[in-house]
Parts: C-alpha cells; structure tokens; sequence
C-alpha cells in the first residue's frame, strides 16, 4: 500500500469512508420501523459500542449459530425496530457497520471464548487452506506464503481483515469484508458463496482468530 | 576487473545516478496543444507550479494531487487560476479551479482519476495574464486483484 | 441528497491563513463505462463547486450583501475521483459564514454553510 493510500486512512478530515461513517451516526439515532426505536433507544450513546466490532465474528445464542456485526444489526432491526433487513452491501447497512466498528478503532480484535466460535475458526482455517478454483489458489498461497511479494502492481497483502468495512479504491466506495472474500473467490475463478453463507462467516472468524490481537482500524481505505 | 576497482566503480555508477540533475520531461504534443488553447495567446512558462502527485500509483482510480503556485496572493499579484489536464484519459481535461487574492495561499488539493501512465500538466494563470506550468510524468501500474 | 463532510476551523486569528476541506459523496459516473450487462452507464458528474464567504454583517449596519465573495470555485470533468474531495484556502478577515454549493447531471444543487469566528 503506497503512503497516499496510508495517508487517506490516517486523516479523517481526507477518509473518504467517513461519509458512511458519518451516515451511520446518523441512523443510530433515527427511529425505524413498527416499534419506532432507534439502536439509540435500547443502546445510548454510541460511543458505548466501544469494543464491540473487536468480537465478532460471535456467537450468538438466540440464533444458535455465530452470526457478523452486519447480521447482528440486522437482527436487531427485524427483532427490536420490527422493520425489514437491510440487504448484503446495503449503503446504510455500511454506513451502520462502518460507525459502530470506528467506535473501537485502536482497540485490539479479541474474538470470544466460545466453543462454538471455535468450531467455525476451526472450519474457516480450513476454508482458508483450500485450493479453489481454475486458477487453484488458496488464500493461504497468496496471503501467507507469497505476502509481501507482488501481484502486478500491488504488494499482496497478509489478509489481515483489521480495517472493515473498508473503502477500496478499486471499489470507489465502502464494503464488507464478505464482498472483499468474494472478489477473492471470483479473481481465482472460483464460484463465490452467497452473501451470508456460513462458509464466509466461518472464513470471517477464522480471520479474526488470526488477526488476534491487531488494532482495528476501521474505516481503513485500501488500493 | 579487481573486486575492490568493481565496487569503487559500481559505487561511483550508483551515485551518478543520485546526483544527476532532474531534467525537466518533455511535453506531449498533446499536452503542449492544450496549454496554449488555454493561454489563449499568453506568454507561458515553465516555473513558479509545484505539482504534487506520487510517481509511481497504485491505483488510477483515485490518485491525491497538490498543486501549489509561488505567488504572494496579494490583490495587485495574485493566481486567478489552475487548470489540470491530462495526456491519455478518454477527456484530457481534469478540473479548472478559480482562485483570488481572498485565498491568501496559491494552492489546491483534489483526487484525481487516471486511466493509465501519461503526463499530467498543471497551469497557473496569474492576474496579468501570464501562465506558467509543471509537466508531470505518472506511472500507473496494473491493478492486481480487481472486481468483475 | 449528498452527503458532505467539510473541515473548517471553528476560529481563526485576523489575517491568518486557514485550510478549508470539502468531501462530497457522489459516485462521479463518467458516461464511459459500461455494466455486467454491456449497457453504457449514463453520465452522473458533479460539475460546479463553489464556496463563498458571506462576512457577518452587523446588526446596525445597512450593507445588503448576502450572495458574499466568491473565494473559490472548480470546474469538474470525469477525471476527478469518486466522492470528490478539494482542498483550499482562505485568508480570514473577519466573522461569517462560509457557503459551499455542488450542481451538477441530472438536477443535483446542493449547498451547506459553515459559520467562521474570527477573533
């Protein structure tokens, strides 16, 4: 990543993501749907959701299954605002992850003890060790064994996910690390899974577990 | 060749290549066409503009420049105008950016979008009329992992 | 309506030279590419920006002036990137208000204001 790319991170004033942050600040205080709740209303300020991007991928027990922080805000408007999901890659869905995960930026990823949580670590590694697709790529190929060298223009990366949702340059707008895993998948002719599908949640947490311990650095911007 | 003359010559080779002075680049025809469209007649000149922009860029689609004009701002002398424009993007203009003695400073910063490695100018044009230049060469570089 | 993030500083010192920064979202389509389905993405540019300053006037005074000075103004094409972000300058003289507009395709104007204490 070249120092202007860095710098756009580094400077709120110039992180063109701030305009979803900004979005979703707003949305955390705007009522939404038959119960005309805000995520303000049961949650205060949202400065309280400091830390909370740092443990998810989680567990979640009323679902039985460990679920994103997209899901969970999802969750919590069809279970607590009664109004409808947002969709994978919505702009204020974004905008939401984007304000609640800045509110724990500097602070390390900390995924939980949960034996459920593990199963899908233990699952997503596997993900990540597999050769997919026409070309027969794993991630760990690229992002572990050739990280550091360079794939045309650009140094391949270690796939440390610390700074979701992101703004890609190549993108020229906000996304989540799922579409991040699926432009992935399609780059090695692989066939992507759906948004939402359970092998990207396992493959999210098992990044977490591998990033353990990295300051998260949302909203990051990206070539 | 001794070992020990090599190294002193591979040395010597390595620091001419520090020391040699910038030379300024050679305009396109394309961009030199464009400048005098805009001077409209005006004398133009290469100095007094600083275009800020990375050598090398790792992605076209958004590439931060700085243009920064010598100039003291003041109602008598003053810039009136920046105007970028490109060698090879499918429009050779960039943006043209009106400024007064009311911005104290000479300077603008924007992203811009380049469709491959091409020259870029930056022309100022000051309160007499006058419009002085920096040509700028930018390396692109081929996107590794793009979508679609 | 776009959303925008402009950076001024809440005070300035008479005279001093102040850095103002404006980000707009706005996805700048240029009208060459193309969809997954081959069809020409019609063209969506922001085309004008302009900021003016509108001294505050006071209360006793009669001046009438509220279009205020243009301080600057840009002209964009396709080339300026997603969310268009300018950076500038502005000696501060005295108190008021700061009025940033974006126009452009298909009936986009837009415009925010910023109040600037000089002391």
């Amino acid at each position: 990543m070249q120092p202007s790319t860095q710098a756009l991170q580094k400077d709120d004033t110039q992180n063109p993501a701030m305009l979803w942050v900004k979005a979703g600040e707003a949305l955390w205080n705007k009522p939404e749907g038959a119960a005309a709740k805000s995520c303000a209303s049961c949650h205060g300020e949202i400065g309280r959701m400091k830390s909370v991007a740092t443990r998810y991928p989680a567990y979640s027990s009323t679902q039985a299954k460990v679920i994103n922080l997209s899901q969970q805000v999802n969750l919590c408007r069809v279970t607590q605002q009664q109004v409808s999901q947002w969709p994978a890659e919505h702009e204020s869905l974004l905008g939401l992850e984007a304000a609640i995960a800045k509110e724990s930026r500097g602070l390390p990823i900390s995924p939980p003890t949960q034996s459920q949580l593990a199963d899908a670590q233990t699952r997503g590694e596997a993900l990540f060790n597999q050769r997919i697709g026409q070309v027969d790529l794993s991630c760990r190929d690229c992002h572990e064994t050739l990280a550091g060298r360079k794939l045309g223009g650009n140094v391949i990366p270690q796939g440390h996910a610390t700074g979701y949702p992101i703004y890609r340059l190549e993108w020229q707008s906000v996304g989540s690390l799922q579409r991040r895993l699926r432009g992935c998948m399609t780059a090695v002719r692989a066939e992507p899974y759906a948004h939402g599908a359970s092998e990207l949640i396992d493959l999210e947490a098992y990044l977490a577990k591998r990033a353990a311990g990295m300051k998260l650095e949302t909203p990051g911007v990206r070539p | 060749m001794k070992r020990r003359s090599f190294l002193a010559s591979s040395a010597g080779l390595v620091a001419s290549v520090i020391v040699r002075p910038v030379a300024a680049i050679e305009q396109s025809t394309v961009l030199t066409a464009l400048v005098k469209e805009y001077a409209a007649g005006a004398v133009v000149r290469e100095g007094r503009v600083k275009f800020d922009i990375a050598r090398l860029v790792d992605n076209g689609n958004s590439v931060p420049v700085e243009v920064t004009v010598d100039s003291p701002m003041t109602p008598q002398q003053h810039v009136v105008g920046i105007t970028l424009f490109n060698e090879k993007n499918p429009q050779n203009d960039v943006a043209q950016f009106s400024l007064s003695h009311l911005s104290g400073r000479a300077r603008v910063a924007t992203r811009i979008r380049l469709a491959t490695t091409q020259q870029l100018v930056a022309v100022a044009k000051m309160n007499d009329g006058s419009c002085w230049t920096h040509t700028v060469e930018v390396l692109v570089t081929v996107s590794s992992c793009i979508e679609e | 309506m776009a959303r925008t993030l402009i950076t001024v500083p809440r005070t300035a010192r008479r005279d001093e030279i102040i850095e103002i920064r404006a980000l707009v979202q706005h996805s700048m389509e240029t009208g060459y590419r193309r969809s997954s389905e081959g069809d020409l993405l019609p063209r969506d540019l922001i085309r004008r920006f302009t900021c003016r300053f509108v001294p505050r006037v006071a209360a006793n005074s009669s001046a009438t002036s509220t279009a205020g000075d243009l301080i600057f103004a840009a002209t964009f094409h396709a080339a300026i990137a997603a969310n268009p972000y300018l950076s500038f300058n502005l000696r501060a003289t005295t108190s008021g208000t700061l009025v940033f507009s974006w126009e452009g395709d298909n009936g986009l104007a837009q415009t925010e204001t910023v109040s600037l204490l000089v002391a």
